[in-house]
């Protein structure tokens, strides 16, 4: 898509959000929620462009989102610390976790994150007395940039640093893949070998993007939390993980937009499945996918693409048929 | 932002949704509920969906509360606490409804009691058993219509040192969760003052949807402890019961307490043994000693047999004291307003002032919310009659005797309870009634 | 830890074992075969529970001999889990073979949605259980505490036969032979006039047959409701990445270590039983990425 098409389509998009959101206040809850996700899902895709997939991906979340109920209930930090440190939780986390998860490809990958977010998982849910079990840690809504806000107010608030955050952490992601890092992070799924003898270490190269994909994670945790002010152990569970790859491939993994779209679909898919046919939600996203892997493998921004390509010019299409004769 | 530009937009779209205003009748009074209709605890909240709909439709007949229709929205605990949330929300901002019912799950009713208060909407509390919630902080619009974990587990341990006073060693195996490890810390702490000397040898938290308690059981054969507290439901308690009789755990020499099985009798049917402590979470069970002749009664439970196929469990009764409760409220805060239809919190203020009256006896609401609910308990029993076990022997403990009072922490008022206490059933003034 | 309590946490961990492992086989065979992991191995597990409760309480409203109990069991998990597991290989699993896996494995998690609503909406939220065939069976008494005949001397024996039937099977039969042949290398196996196809549909029907009898072995003990799918499912992947993806023996023991890991972990310390299966999949899976018992294969450049 050309740039200047995205930049106005992602305007037009953020501009409905907000003017839904404020127009229909209850609609903030699931708009914030939705961009966590998205920020989450942006991760997913720079590990799914390394040609893996993560399976316990949301435990990164999970674990910001409990870092920031542990500070906020401590020591009742702003919500602007709260997301950075938070996220830095994170980043820490997964630069310790990737220096051994970087030896790993395929299954063997999805596997590993699987089994470590599981133990999160299951110590979060086990350890009640310091991680208040499944039920969860509750902290009380924190000032945002030093203003003492009521529920609404704080929500709009948390809504405009949800968008900045997701246009931030979209631009980022699209940056990374046309620079140098992200292509060689892509070498890594077409083929790795090359990729070394090139003299560039896919390991390191593979740790960078792992740690870039858990920071989006982290951040969109530490949204979830402060949108929900309480967090669980199952931000952390296996289907969560599942969840987000869902997304990624709903909503397009090969563009940070297609994480987002991804987002708000399945949230408000779900939302509304979930009152109107309940108890069948989960069959009724179950089909959505397995059409979309048929129908749209590169997903709901892929079918975007296709309607928003330019017309190709006349001159292009007749040497293409000459050389297809020539061929032929 | 412009605040006032905002704070308008919001007014206009409250005003537009029409449910703000506290001066004319509404053309129905719109009630949220919230219950399990798929998971685990389904088997709590399906029966006790029944029982609304089987009740709004009497309320109705009768002539609605106030003169208005109700009109009940389910909306379903199942779909996870983050999910929950944006529904609650959705339905009080989207459709304007003031009055809401949460929740079956202890973790949901954390979630929203904050929620509620800041929407200045009317939440009753009508099953979670969480003593937490009202006694960390003072609420305007959250009431509980039922009695809560503090209340049941003290009057088990003393149902319990009135059928085996000289017991010596107890083990706990309870779901791990919040339910399961606060109701082990409260009848532990309990013990701890009233008996002393009773050895806690063993405390096993299995998962909540645990498959397969051989393991535990295996423990528990090894121990040999004379009592066994469970504090388990659902498909968990189902499982214990017929792994335990399956490799003979249920001797005479143990005495088993299961505060949550009135819950699961009908679907064990003879997989329960007889002499095991039972529970029913308050004052209410369809053969309860001082209704279960009573007219209206009888007519609930058999409607309600003939509706689900089943005997009313506890939840269908806690369902029945937040409606009963509500309309006493709501008629409470009509007459104190002048016939004006009244906000959430003025109904909240009438529910604290009034009485209200279920299927078991009156109930009445303290100002912090919390209402004193007697509680059941009795030990089970086998009547040929049923296909299922029933409660015998029960004893109804009022709830001015085990509650902390207002203000007071559960902790901490057990840890002063006088060590007589243990005896207090044995006394003359608490009646035996058998199963009839 | 006495001696006694030793012998207990052995008899336990044997049983869970047994249970695991009938499960984690058919996921593994699948993988081996088509090389995608099948999430909704969870629901043929579930459904065989479901399906196997079903059963045994139609015989008893029918008044039929109570002996037959036990080969109903088997009778539902043949009948449901080939059932189930050919209409997924037929509309799904056939058509994904080509796709990227990250595709493929989506593809089999929105599967596994898909049955466990369709498991709620025809078996409802009641937890469902049918316990006649261990009362059948009755008890023994082993270091004083009560044992059923049933955890203690059928599932390990179901578990064993299951074991040296499925060796027994890619081994000595011709079409076991194939299968092993399509395992290992799919176009090779067709370059010799192998029925890929075929083969595939069958060892994925049988599969789908073991993970659904690990849920109706499980179904007299266990009480099912919505949901026990997913967990049965992420401990038997627990046992076969912790085995080794297509290991059939290593999948017996990666199932008895975990099995008598949780069963000790209960009687020493439990407050850590549910971490002990990813525990060790971890240790495992740090040290060999490719599992306990795989072969190294060659790297294709």
């Amino acid at each position: 898509m050309r740039t200047a098409t995205l930049v106005s389509l992602v305007a037009v998009l953020v501009l409905a959000v907000l003017g839904v959101s404020l127009s229909m206040p209850w609609l903030k809850t699931p708009v914030l929620m939705a961009i966590s996700h998205g920020l989450a899902v942006t991760g997913i895709i720079v590990l799914i462009r390394a040609g893996q997939v993560s399976f316990g991906h949301a435990m990164y979340a999970c674990v910001s989102g409990y870092a920031v109920a542990f500070l906020g209930r401590a020591f009742h930090l702003d919500t602007l610390w709260l997301v950075v440190l938070g996220t830095m939780v994170s980043i820490a986390a997964a630069a310790l976790i990737g220096v051994f998860m970087v030896r790993y490809r395929g299954i063997f990958f999805g596997m590993l994150n699987l089994a470590f977010s599981m133990v999160l998982f299951s110590v979060l849910g086990k350890f009640g007395g310091l991680t208040g079990g499944t039920d969860g840690l509750r902290f009380d809504r924190p000032a945002f940039a030093g203003f003492v806000m009521e529920r609404e107010d704080f929500e709009t608030a948390l809504l405009g640093l949800g968008l900045v955050l997701a246009v931030g952490g979209g631009v980022l992601v699209m940056r990374y893949f046309g620079g140098v890092n992200g292509q060689c992070l892509a070498a890594l799924k077409t083929n790795e070998t090359r990729l070394e003898y090139l003299g560039i270490s896919a390991k390191r190269v593979f740790w960078g993007g792992y740690v870039l994909s858990a920071t989006l994670c982290g951040l969109g945790g530490t949204l979830f939390a402060l949108t929900q002010g309480l967090v669980t152990p199952d931000m952390g569970y296996w289907v969560r993980s599942g969840e987000l790859v869902f997304i990624a491939i709903l909503g397009g993994s090969g563009h940070a937009l297609g994480a987002f779209i991804g987002a708000f679909v399945f949230e408000f898919v779900k939302l509304y499945a979930a009152s109107l046919l309940t108890g069948a939600w989960q069959l009724a996203l179950g089909i959505v996918l397995i059409v979309m892997v048929f129908v749209a493998p590169k997903g709901l921004y892929g079918l975007l693409v296709r309607r928003c390509k330019p017309p190709e010019p006349k001159a292009r299409a007749v040497r293409k048929n000459v050389v297809k004769e020539v061929v032929a | 932002m412009n605040r006032v530009l905002f704070s308008g937009l919001l007014a206009a779209s409250m005003f537009l949704h029409g449910g703000a205003s506290a001066q004319e009748k509404p053309a129905e009074l719109k009630i949220g509920i919230t219950t399990f209709t798929s998971g685990a605890a389904s088997v709590f909240g399906v029966p006790a969906k029944a029982a609304a709909e089987m009740l709004i439709e009497d309320i109705n007949k009768a002539g609605g509360i106030g003169g208005v229709k109700v009109t009940p929205i389910f909306i379903d605990e199942g779909i996870g606490g983050d999910k929950l949330l944006s529904e609650y929300r959705r339905v009080v901002q989207e459709q304007g409804v003031r009055t809401m019912l949460a929740s079956i799950s202890s973790g949901n009713c954390n979630t929203l009691a904050p929620v509620a208060e800041d929407l200045k909407v009317l939440n009753i509390m009508w099953d979670c058993g969480t003593e937490k919630i009202l006694e960390n902080k003072r609420y305007k619009y959250v009431v509980r219509t039922q009695a809560n974990a503090t209340t049941e587990m003290v009057a088990t341990v003393l149902y319990l040192l009135k059928v085996r006073p000289d017991f010596k060693t107890i083990a706990v195996v309870n779901q791990d969760y919040a339910w399961g490890r606060d109701s082990a810390e409260i009848v532990l702490n309990t013990l701890k003052v009233l008996r002393p000397d009773v050895k806690v040898v063993a405390e096993m938290f299995p998962k909540v949807g645990a498959s397969d308690f051989s393991t535990e059981i295996s423990r528990l054969q090894a121990l040999r402890p004379d009592v066994v507290l469970n504090t388990s439901w659902g498909g968990d308690l189902d499982t214990f019961v017929r792994q335990a009789g399956q490799r003979g755990l249920f001797k005479p020499t143990t005495t088993f307490v299961m505060p949550l099985i009135e819950s699961s009798l009908e679907r064990l049917g003879d997989a329960v043994p007889a002499g095991i402590i039972a529970g029913a979470r308050g004052d209410h069970y369809w053969a309860h000693p001082e209704t279960v002749n009573d007219a209206a009664h009888k007519d609930f439970v058999t409607r309600f047999r003939a509706r689900t196929k089943s005997y009313p469990i506890y939840p269908a009764y806690h369902m029945a004291q937040a409606l009963v409760g509500l309309k006493a409220g709501y008629e409470g805060a009509l007459k104190a307003n002048g016939g004006k239809w009244p906000a959430p919190e003025q109904v909240a203020q009438a529910m604290r002032s009034n009485k209200f009256k279920a299927y078991g006896r009156e109930l009445s609401m303290r100002e912090d919310g919390q209402s004193l609910e007697a509680q059941l308990l009795g030990v089970t029993k086998r009547d040929p009659k049923y296909p299922f076990a029933v409660i015998d022997k029960m004893v109804l403990v009022p709830a001015e005797l085990v509650t902390p009072p207002v203000g007071q922490m559960s902790l901490e008022w057990i840890k002063g309870l006088r060590p007589d206490m243990a005896r207090l059933l044995g006394t003359e003034q608490f009646k035996t009634h058998d199963f009839k | 830890m006495d001696a006694s309590l030793i012998v207990l946490a052995l008899m336990d961990g044997a049983s869970y074992a047994a249970l695991l492992f009938v499960v984690a086989l058919g996921l593994t065979l699948i993988f081996g075969v088509m090389r995608i992991l099948n999430i909704a191995h969870g629901s043929l597990y579930a459904w065989g529970g479901y399906f196997a409760a079903t059963l045994g309480l139609a015989i008893t409203r029918f008044g039929l001999p109570s002996w037959l109990a036990l080969p109903a069991l088997f009778l539902a998990a043949i009948v449901i889990g080939s059932l189930l597991a050919s209409v997924l290989e037929f509309t799904l699993l056939r058509r994904i073979l080509d796709k990227d896996p990250i595709l493929q494995l989506l593809v089999t998690f929105a599967a596994f949605m898909v049955l466990e609503d369709l498991q709620r909406l025809i078996w409802g939220v009641q937890p469902v259980f049918v316990s006649e065939v261990v009362n059948q069976f009755g008890t023994l008494e082993v270091a004083g505490v009560t044992y059923t005949r049933y955890q203690l001397l059928v599932l390990p024996a179901v578990a064993i036969a299951a074991l040296i039937g499925l060796r027994w099977f890619l081994g000595r039969t011709a079409i076991g032979r194939q299968v092993t042949a399509v395992t290992h290398s799919r176009e090779v196996a067709i370059a010799m006039g192998v029925n890929a196809q075929r083969v595939t549909w069958l060892t994925i029907a049988l599969g789908g047959v073991l993970g659904a009898l690990g849920g109706a072995l499980a179904s007299p003990t266990t009480s099912f409701t919505p949901g026990i799918g997913a967990d049965m499912l992420v401990l038997s992947f627990a046992v076969v990445a912790t085995a080794g993806l297509g290991q059939i023996g290593g999948a017996a023991i990666a199932a008895l270590m975990i099995g008598m890991a949780r069963s000790f972990s209960v009687y020493l310390l439990p407050e850590i039983e549910v971490l002990v299966p990813y525990l060790i999949m971890v240790a495992v899976l740090l040290v060999r990425p490719e599992g306990l018992f795989s072969s190294v294969a060659a790297r294709r450049i």
